[in-house]
């Protein structure tokens, strides 16, 4: 199967680099924009043929490497 | 002292504090290989400055869990004593051995300058040698030293008097003009600011060389 990993910042840590891309986006004339935050998106293949197996697997993955829990969160997307 | 630098694939910090410490102890230190799993009979056990493994993911996040952290953090545990500097603490951040986390720069520039930070305690292992409330300078090197905690565990950080060292101009961010912090034992300190570039003269000042005295005197002890 197929996991599909998003990691993106917390509400409320500072994120300098989607500021950057924030303001970037604006000079180059895009209206109407209000926030950019910056995230990680994470394909894996996996052995595993049961998703809820497959999902806690990625849950694993993500609470021991994928993600620092302190400032991130994530979403796992789980395809067949 | 018995002491030992972990090297990691590109540490580039790591003879530097080789130097440091054996300046210092004035006996051989050790450079232990990532991949090795045995920390017994040292007393101080060092994570250098560096990229390792590229800064990938997040900086710190591969190297805290290569297999010689786990020894690293049973060494910890034991009471064994741990600095960990600029890249290393982040490699102690992202092991949990420290709290919190350091980020990318608030402003998104690299800082390479000397900084000065206070002193905030004295009473540890690694600071007997300086006076509380002094101002020490070290220079620092880095792009993603703006440490963050939530305020939950900031409180806690700053009630439990865990931090180490803090900026007298924050360079990057950091939450309460934090430089470095300790474990709440006292025994594991990180921080970002360079102690080991800071014991020769000639090379720019000798601030850190009470640190590494004060290890001497204390850690293996």
């Amino acid at each position: 199967m197929k996991a599909k990993v998003h990691v993106t910042l917390k509400n409320g840590v500072l994120d300098p680099q989607g500021k950057a891309i924030e303001h970037t986006l604006h000079s180059l004339g895009f209206e109407g924009l209000n926030q950019a935050r910056q995230g990680k998106f994470i394909e894996l293949e996996l052995a595993e043929t049961d998703p809820d197996k497959a999902h806690a697997q990625v849950d694993e993955m993500c609470k021991k490497l994928l993600a620092n829990t302190v400032i991130e969160n994530y979403t796992i997307d789980i395809e067949g | 002292m018995k002491a030992c630098v972990i090297v990691f694939p590109a540490s580039n910090c790591d003879r530097d504090m080789k130097v440091a410490l054996e300046a210092a102890t004035g006996s051989a230190v050790d450079m232990v290989w990532h991949r090795e799993t045995d920390l017994t009979g040292y007393d101080l056990v060092a994570v250098p400055g560096g990229f390792s493994y590229g800064d990938y993911l997040r900086c710190g996040a591969m190297a805290a869990r290569s297999p010689i952290m786990a020894e690293v953090i049973k060494h910890a545990n034991r009471g064994g004593h741990v600095l960990g500097v600029c890249n290393g603490f982040q490699i102690l951040c992202e092991s949990g051995l420290l709290p919190g986390v350091l980020m990318r720069n608030a402003n998104l520039k690299f800082i390479c300058k000397d900084l000065e930070l206070t002193v905030e305690r004295n009473d540890t292992a690694f600071t007997n040698g300086y006076t509380v409330g002094q101002t020490i300078t070290f220079p620092a090197a880095h792009h993603d030293g703006n440490y963050f905690a939530n305020s939950e565990t900031l409180k806690r950080v700053e009630g439990e008097g865990q931090v180490a060292f803090r900026y007298v101009n924050n360079p990057n961010g950091s939450a309460d003009d934090i430089a470095g912090v300790y474990n709440e034992a006292g025994n594991v300190l990180g921080l970002m600011p360079h102690p080991e570039r800071s014991v020769e003269t000639l090379l720019g000042g000798l601030d850190g060389k009470p640190m590494f005295d004060s290890l001497v005197k204390t850690a293996a002890a």
